[in-house]
């Protein structure tokens, strides 16, 4: 059963390390300011979120695994309201050509 | 090689990578940037160490407030003559190069020359530890065995925050800073303004009072609740306060000021300045941190906010 655990574990951190690694290169590599917010989106979402689930079998308590949902969340909402004020600054400018 | 020692190796080499890349840049904003990040891996560095108190502090201060600050600082001077400041020869470059490996170098020889076994006063800390009443040795250093450090370190934002009123023009003196909102409201800041608002002063509260028992304290609760504070300011949902209002200027200096009291009436009830009577250590020491709290939060507001540069409304 703990292998098992284990094994989940691994597989979903692995995953969501896989996310930020792609959301890197893509931040390096995209050419504008929006697809490379959309790149960063889902590292945060898909990659922060693959780890905490992969962390969450391994959590102490109850009490931490709450905790460890709580950043994702606040992160999340951190991470769209900041990606909402780039694009917007971003379309602002285009405008102005 | 184990994987801890991989983990460890790259993170002392990133760290290094950064504080170069930090020097080296041309671009103000990048170099802003790269000292943010600096601040956050040294932070997990911190946590290597097991020195989990001090990451606390350095992902909020050394990088989320000071981040701040000179993102602040960047945006109104730009990129100007930050590359090459005026009038410095080559020849004055060279020794401040020379002065500046000279130094590193000294460090270098003193911690190489330290003893295997480094000196430490850390056990008896912890033998000493109960008779405060504390269960996280770091509050217990920062508030009885060092306590004058701390008011230090307190009355010290203080003073910076005047040397930054001091900028202020005269008839803008007791005015309110500049309106740090955006120029438009924008629905989204607002909504995780609301979201967050609340959530950040009951973490902020909780690191307070952990602090006691656990890694937390004044700096970083205070920290939190300054952010807070600013986000608020920042969706444009309060303004800036007037830095004239007497509310203001007592709960600024309060803490420092309750802390010096109770100082100085160690000598009368303990023997000694900044001593605690037997039996009442832990309680003061709490009063101590949560008046300090208020004050280091606007404190670091404030200082955020920069010089008053409206007339305030008669």
């Amino acid at each position: 059963m703990t292998l098992a655990i284990d094994l989940f574990s691994v597989l979903c951190i692995s995953g969501g390390i896989f996310f930020f690694l792609a959301g890197a290169v893509a931040l390096l590599r995209f050419p504008d300011t929006l697809t490379r917010l959309h790149a960063l989106t889902k590292a945060d979402n898909l990659g922060l979120g693959l780890v905490v689930l992969g962390l969450l079998p391994q959590a102490a308590n109850l009490l931490a695994a709450l905790k460890l949902c709580l950043v994702w969340v606040v992160l999340q909402l951190a991470g769209t309201t900041l990606s909402q004020l780039i694009s917007r600054v971003a379309k602002d400018k285009a405008r102005q050509g | 090689m184990s994987a801890t020692f991989v983990l460890d190796a790259s993170f002392a080499a990133l760290t290094l990578a950064l504080a170069a890349y930090t020097i080296l840049a041309r671009d103000t904003f990048a170099a802003v940037v790269a000292f943010i990040s600096y601040g956050l891996l040294l932070a997990l560095v911190w946590v290597r160490l097991s020195a989990v108190d001090v990451a606390l502090t350095e992902a909020a201060i050394g990088s989320g407030v000071t981040g701040a600050l000179l993102i602040g600082a960047a945006a109104r001077v730009g990129d100007g003559d930050a590359s090459a400041p005026p009038g410095l020869k080559p020849l004055e470059k060279l020794v401040c190069a020379l002065l500046c490996a000279a130094v590193s170098a000294g460090i270098a020889v003193a911690v190489l020359s330290l003893p295997a076994q480094a000196p430490t006063l850390a056990p008896l800390a912890l033998e000493q530890l109960p008779a405060t009443g504390l269960g996280n040795a770091v509050t217990g250093v920062l508030l009885a065995y060092r306590a004058i450090d701390t008011l230090l370190e307190a009355v010290v934002l203080v003073l910076a925050l005047i040397g930054i009123w001091s900028f202020a023009r005269d008839d803008h003196w007791g005015g309110r800073p500049e309106a740090p909102s955006m120029p438009e409201p924008n629905g989204a800041l607002i909504l995780l303004a609301q979201l967050l608002a609340p959530l950040g002063i009951i973490v902020g509260a909780h690191l307070v009072w952990a602090g006691a028992t656990e890694p937390g304290g004044a700096f970083q609760g205070a920290t939190i609740l300054a952010a807070v504070w600013i986000l608020v300011m920042v969706a444009g949902m309060i303004d800036a306060p007037p830095t004239g209002r007497r509310w203001l200027r007592f709960a600024l200096v309060g803490g420092p000021a309750l802390f010096l009291v109770i100082g100085v009436a160690g000598f009368v009830v303990a023997g000694a300045f900044l001593a605690y009577p037997e039996g009442y250590a832990k309680p003061l020491i709490l009063i101590i941190e949560v008046a300090l709290t208020l004050s280091i939060a606007i404190a670091l507001g404030l200082l955020a906010l920069g010089a008053p540069a409206r007339r305030e409304k008669p």
